[in-house]
């Protein structure tokens, strides 16, 4: 009875556990035992494993105590895993350590690993104390592959969502941050985008601005994109329609600040850039736009010693 | 629905109020051309603030209606188009090239002021 709840929480990986072994003997008893071993041997595997980690190079970003800190408490939630049988504890244990390792940039592939390496150091434990009664061997193993399996599972899996979810919100906070409308001058705006451009922020730029030019009934509109390093087709079409689209509400779009990469892009990709007025930099841009609004920007000393 | 057509000054303002059928905007076209040489208009301006939409042959109306004044001596401007009907139409490609636009009636009105004023300063 005992065997079959076991099974079922390890899932359908669990190889056959009953074949020939007597009643006694069943999954947990075994994990248990294997609990027991593990509990025992903490101290030396641990040491193991923090050095292998080291040894392959992971987790480069984080300094050997912090290593050997981290090594420690994954373990015993390791074994703590084994022993119950429920993931919960270890899982969240997986998404805090995930939420501090992630911003100091842990990779993915170096997180797999060291779980990897503990399920190699721990197999390694088990072949060393049961070598002796190969039947036995076999029978533990049976019970602790799925249960590693599946730990590592979760723990991988664990840091993937909470980077996924690192991600997620980063976008969110660029989203926002994303398009100042500025006036500078009575029916002048400016707009510098700064970083990636998707379509989606590109959209939203677009709407943004063309409200923008409504309420402050602007005439003149500049839009930097010093800080955007690239640009794709789409996006670049979409800056053309922009321009078009705040034609149409009466106001000119002089884009400034395209960087060499960008206008070889541009040029290349074939984008009809003729309707574009383009000028080097904002500071330009800016003063074309007071030109076509008929500012004119002089020296107080200056103008005083004419008049 | 007619689109009542109000002269003011040397401008012929036509004011749309409703969304108008195919008919309607020709029937527009051609009593503004006409009118353009009756009152020796220098400039139209077509209010279009109550469309949400513009399709394609609104646009071409609207642009023919633009080429013929101007072949009649007088500069069409388009007043009032709203943002996302603006951004729709370059979507669909509808773009208005060569043809004068401006935010809403007052802009449209000092547009063409300046327009007039350079013709004169070249007379």
């Amino acid at each position: 009875m005992a065997a079959k709840e076991e099974r079922s929480v390890w899932g359908g990986a669990a190889r056959p556990v009953e074949r020939s072994q007597p009643a006694s003997e069943s999954t947990a008893t075994l994990l248990r035992e294997l609990v027991a071993h593990l509990r025992q041997q903490r101290t030396v595997l641990r040491e193991e494993w923090a050095r292998r980690i080291t040894e392959a190079r992971l987790l480069t970003a984080m300094t050997e105590e912090e290593v050997f800190a981290e090594a420690t408490s994954v373990y015993d939630n390791y074994v703590e895993a084994l022993e119950t049988g429920t993931f919960e504890a270890l899982q969240a244990y997986a998404r805090d350590l995930s939420e501090r390792i992630i911003p100091r940039g842990v990779e993915t592939h170096e997180v797999v690993g060291i779980v990897l390496l503990l399920r190699d150091v721990l197999a390694r434990s088990l072949f060393a104390k049961y070598r002796e009664d190969f039947a036995k061997l076999d029978r533990i193993l049976d019970a602790y592959e799925p249960a590693a399996n599946s730990i590592a599972n979760t723990v991988a899996v664990g840091f993937v969502q909470e980077r996924e979810r690192v991600i997620r919100q980063q976008q969110e906070a660029i989203r926002e941050l994303s398009t100042p409308v500025l006036q500078v001058r009575e029916r002048l705006l400016i707009l510098p985008i700064i970083g990636v451009i998707d379509p989606q922020r590109a959209r939203q730029l677009t709407e943004q601005l063309l409200q923008a030019i409504r309420t402050n009934r602007a005439k003149v509109v500049v839009i930097d994109i010093t800080g955007v390093a690239a640009m794709d087709k789409a996006v670049a079409n979409h800056l053309v329609q922009t321009v078009e689209a705040s034609r149409l509400l009466g106001a000119t779009v002089i884009v400034t600040g395209l960087s060499p990469e960008i206008a070889q892009t541009l040029v290349t990709i074939g984008v009809d850039l003729s309707e574009m007025a383009t000028v080097g930099d904002l500071q330009g841009g800016i003063e074309e736009a007071e030109r076509l609004l008929g500012y004119q920007v002089s020296d107080i000393k200056e103008v005083s010693q004419k008049s | 629905m007619q689109v009542p057509i109000l002269k003011q000054g040397s401008y012929l303002i036509a004011s749309i109020q409703s969304s108008l059928t195919d008919s309607d905007l020709c029937q527009l076209r051609d009593a503004l051309v006409g009118q353009v040489g009756r009152f020796r208009a220098r400039g139209v301006i077509i209010d279009v603030t109550p469309l949400d939409v513009m399709d394609s042959f609104a646009v071409r109306t609207l642009r023919d209606l633009a080429h013929m004044t101007r072949l009649r001596g007088s500069e069409t401007v388009i007043v009032g188009i709203q943002p996302e009907v603006a951004f729709a139409m370059v979507q669909l490609g509808l773009t208005l090239r060569g043809i004068s636009t401006a935010l809403d009636l007052e802009e449209g009105l000092a547009f063409l002021d300046s327009r007039t004023d350079e013709a004169h300063g070249r007379d």
